[in-house]
């Protein structure tokens, strides 16, 4: 019947017409542009953790909260250091009081005292964002705040975010947060303004003990690549497939 | 100076090791959220039972269906603004979507069931539209101006009545009610999806979690439509109480409240067991497959959440009202203690999910406990606590109220 | 006589057609791919300098050097010489303008972030010299017996 093939080209152009509006957002998927966007090839930030350095005093989460001007009172950061100790019973008992900001002076673990006699090994891990080469937090965010720069570093931009918290979800490493103050998704961009001009990120440049590093992952002569390619080092929860480029000397098996 | 606020620390407690930046940061309103668009698709599938697959006792409660599906549509948008951190950008979705993000379809999603319930609402009503436009004709008054001029915009142009134009309004009817299914099902099927591809999420990470999301909807959607329908049928009969003083079993177009209701409930059951069938599939696979999360999810689903789980969601909320249902001689009594029952079960299982995936550590070494703000001392504690979402569990009806004034959509007896 | 069935869908055409419309004004002109591909670099380009411009706080040991050279020196040959000066000074931002004054932190919890003894068998840090704080000379700030620059036990007050 004519009527209802028209019906029916009406209904198809209704939903032609609901479809127009992604493809129309799918114009900046020009090739030309994306060709143009692979310029610079040559540099891609990674960082390396040694577990077997860090000490746990904390002037990394310190120094992070006042260059990044987090608010110092809060229990949020973009990068904090997490104690292991091991009992001869094969617990583990993980604490990181303030994100690890005053460094570790108690030895009770969360206001659970442990006798020293039985800890077989205790050690401290310090984490950040691992700027992974598949962000699963950049795949989930629906307004495109979040992203990667050609050099590897997932930022977030303060002015576009509508603060709905899927990327803080998505992240398996709890590195994001909501800024306390700018209400809009917070992480770790290795001090993207510093290493930008040459300086190294806050944490390590305060670390004494030389258990923070940061370099470019493709350059075969720097430190940090180096040892990435000769020594045995490891990522953290390699399973979700995101690809995590921090690396770490001297994972324990109980590092959650 | 604005305050400062850790965001989800107020109504987060925490137990054993969690991350530093670890807090209940998807809360009530995340409940809602999924629970409001369920409600959506339900009643709208249940509304296209009737103009698709021509259940003809399902007339009436159709188009009621249809009307509150629409008054349910801008519902769903408020938790949302509720939640964002920056509800003033949420537009920001419709300008810049990241379709890699399920969360970015909504705004596609969202609107395309929006153009397929108002044109299919235009089409049921077209006739009254036209006969009210010209009934106001000619009279005095600015009320009846304004009136006037509403349904006359309303009718968009077209004052064509025979019978052959009303036959094209039923053809296409048929089939928005027919699109609009597949719709209805992806407006709230993405809204499993959000959940079940975070991966980071041991709980919600499942494919099967689009497909619970559908089936507990629609079971949603038309337990409400059904509640809704006869509480107000019964309020009017209440009102129109004969003068002889003798109860008359409510006839609707000529068939009876309880057939009416009693169809519904066939339906009912169906996706009932179907979406719990599947959400016990998913637990027997979890435990079975035991991944490196399990140790920790099973602290959390058999002990923690236990009574939340198995009493309250799957007792209270399913069991229940289907052992309700399926017992002969079903009364209109009956079936409305059903539906409230199942009303409970589907947002508890919303909530099992939402706050459930939370209620772990992304460590596995922790716990985390949801502490619902009930009495709010700032915008946070409001928005994102219990009155917040009373509000929003409200606003439905107040929207079907307005609504209605203009498109009425109960009618005592007789009518099209 | 047209078909009146066309009608809503040619409101919701309008309505698309007023959204383009909206978008072609609210959305920023740089907003694009900008990176390997749309599920990772889609963003407003201008944002990446926003980032590089945020003012550096920690200016590192080198800016002491030209006003503090004597406790430079002497932090230089002691233990604790792998130990930034903003470590425990606070970032200098504009030092010398502004702030005039970096604060000068005696508190024993400064020290303590090392030199609190744990049981740590297997760390880095049960090989520096710790005490128990609640028995050392509890209340008394540390500096009053040992130099921060140059805290080596030979050099105590």
């Amino acid at each position: 019947m004519k009527c209802s093939r028209r019906d029916l080209l009406k209904t198809a152009l209704t939903a032609t017409a609901a479809a127009a509006l992604p493809i129309a957002a799918f114009r900046f998927l020009s090739p030309a542009e994306v060709r143009a966007a692979v310029a610079d090839p040559a540099l891609r930030w990674g960082f390396l953790v040694d577990t077997e350095k860090c000490v746990g005093c904390g002037f990394c989460v310190k120094a992070c909260k006042l260059e990044n001007e987090v608010p110092y009172d809060v229990p949020v950061s973009r990068t904090w250091v997490e104690r292991y100790s091991v009992t001869r019973d094969g617990q583990t008992h993980i604490d990181s009081p303030m994100a690890g900001r005053d460094g570790f002076t108690d030895p009770k673990v969360r206001d659970e005292a442990i006798d020293p006699a039985e800890i077989t090994k205790a050690f401290f891990v310090p984490k950040l964002c691992n700027q992974c080469d598949n962000p699963a937090c950049v795949q989930v965010c629906p307004v495109g705040a979040t992203y990667q720069t050609k050099d590897g570093v997932v930022l977030v931009d303060r002015d576009w975010c509508i603060g709905c918290g899927y990327c803080i979800m998505a992240c398996p490493y709890g590195v994001r947060f909501f800024h306390p103050v700018y209400k809009v998704a917070e992480k770790c961009n290795f001090c993207y303004h510093r290493i930008s001009k040459g300086l190294k990120s806050a944490c390590v440049e305060a670390c004494p003990f030389g258990a923070r590093q940061i370099g470019n992952l493709k350059n075969p002569e720097d430190p940090v690549t180096r040892i990435i390619m000769t020594q045995r080092v490891a990522v953290l929860k390699d399973e979700y497939g995101t690809k995590p480029q921090v690396f770490y000397i001297g994972l324990d098996r109980n590092v959650r | 100076m604005e305050p400062m606020i850790v965001h989800g620390l107020e109504w987060t407690s925490k137990e054993l090791f969690v991350y530093p930046n670890e807090f209940i940061y998807w809360s009530i309103q995340i409940v809602m959220y999924p629970y409001m668009t369920g409600l959506v698709a339900g009643a709208f599938v249940l509304s296209s039972l009737y103009h698709v697959f021509d259940q003809k006792d399902l007339k009436e409660l159709a188009r009621f269906s249809l009307v509150f599906s629409l008054a349910l549509l801008p519902t769903a948008l408020m938790p949302l603004l509720f939640h964002l951190q920056q509800p003033l950008r949420g537009p920001n979705v419709m300008l810049t979507p990241h379709f890699t993000s399920a969360i970015a379809a909504f705004g596609i999603v969202f609107s395309t069931y929006a153009a397929i319930v108002l044109s299919e609402i235009w089409f049921v009503y077209r006739e009254y539209f036209v006969a009210q436009a010209l009934a106001l004709r000619g009279q005095q008054g600015l009320g009846i101006a304004v009136k006037r001029l509403l349904y006359q915009a309303l009718t968009l142009g077209a004052y064509d009545t025979s019978a052959p134009a009303l036959a094209k309004d039923k053809k296409a009817i048929r089939i928005l009610a027919g699109a609009g299914i597949p719709v209805a099902c992806f407006l709230h099927g993405y809204a499993g999806f959000i959940f079940g591809s975070v991966k980071a999420n041991a709980l919600w990470m499942s494919p099967l979690m689009p497909v619970i999301f559908i089936m507990s909807a629609v079971v949603s959607g038309i337990a409400l439509c059904m509640l809704t329908y006869i509480v107000i049928m019964k309020w009017q009969k209440f009102r129109a109480v004969p003068a002889k003083g003798t109860e008359t079993a409510q006839v609707l177009g000529g068939v009876a409240l309880e057939d009416v209701i009693g169809k519904a409930s066939r339906y009912l059951l169906g996706f009932l067991v179907a979406a719990i069938s599947l959400e016990l599939l998913d637990l027997v696979f979890r435990g079975y497959t035991a991944m490196k999360s399990w140790d920790i999810l099973r602290s959390v689903l058999y002990h923690k959440d236990f009574v939340s789980i198995f009493i309250l969601q799957y007792g209270v909320g399913n069991l229940l009202p289907f052992a309700l249902l399926i017992l002969p001689r079903l009364t209109i009594r009956r079936t409305v203690l059903a539906l409230i029952f199942i009303l409970y079960g589907v947002f508890m299982m919303r909530w099992n999910v939402v706050i459930g995936g939370q209620a772990f550590s992304l460590s596995f070494a922790g716990f985390m406990q949801y502490h619902l703000p009930i009495l709010p001392h700032n915008l946070d504690t409001f928005k994102e606590g219990l009155l917040g979402a009373l509000t929003v569990a409200a606003t439905p009806f107040v929207l079907f109220w307005l609504i209605n004034k203009i498109v009425p959509s109960l009618k005592f007896e007789g009518g099209r | 006589m047209r078909n009146h069935v066309w009608r809503p869908l040619y409101l919701v055409l309008g309505a698309i057609a007023l959204l383009l419309v909206i978008r072609y004004f609210l959305v920023p002109k740089d907003f694009g791919v900008h990176g390997i591909n749309f599920t990772y670099g889609f963003h407003r380009a201008g944002n990446i300098p926003e980032w590089q411009a945020v003012p550096v706080k920690y200016q590192g040991r080198e800016s002491c050097t030209e006003c503090h050279p004597e406790n430079v020196a002497a932090n230089a040959s002691s233990k604790h010489a792998p130990i930034q000066c903003e470590n425990c000074h606070g970032p200098a931002l504009n030092h010398p303008e502004s702030p005039a004054k970096l604060a000068i932190d005696t508190n024993r919890e400064l020290c303590l972030r090392c030199h609190a003894a744990l049981s740590t068998p297997g760390s880095q840090r049960s090989r520096i010299k710790g005490i128990d704080p609640a028995s050392h000379n509890p209340g008394i700030p540390c500096r009053d017996c040992h130099n921060p620059h140059k805290p080596d036990l030979e050099d105590m007050q």
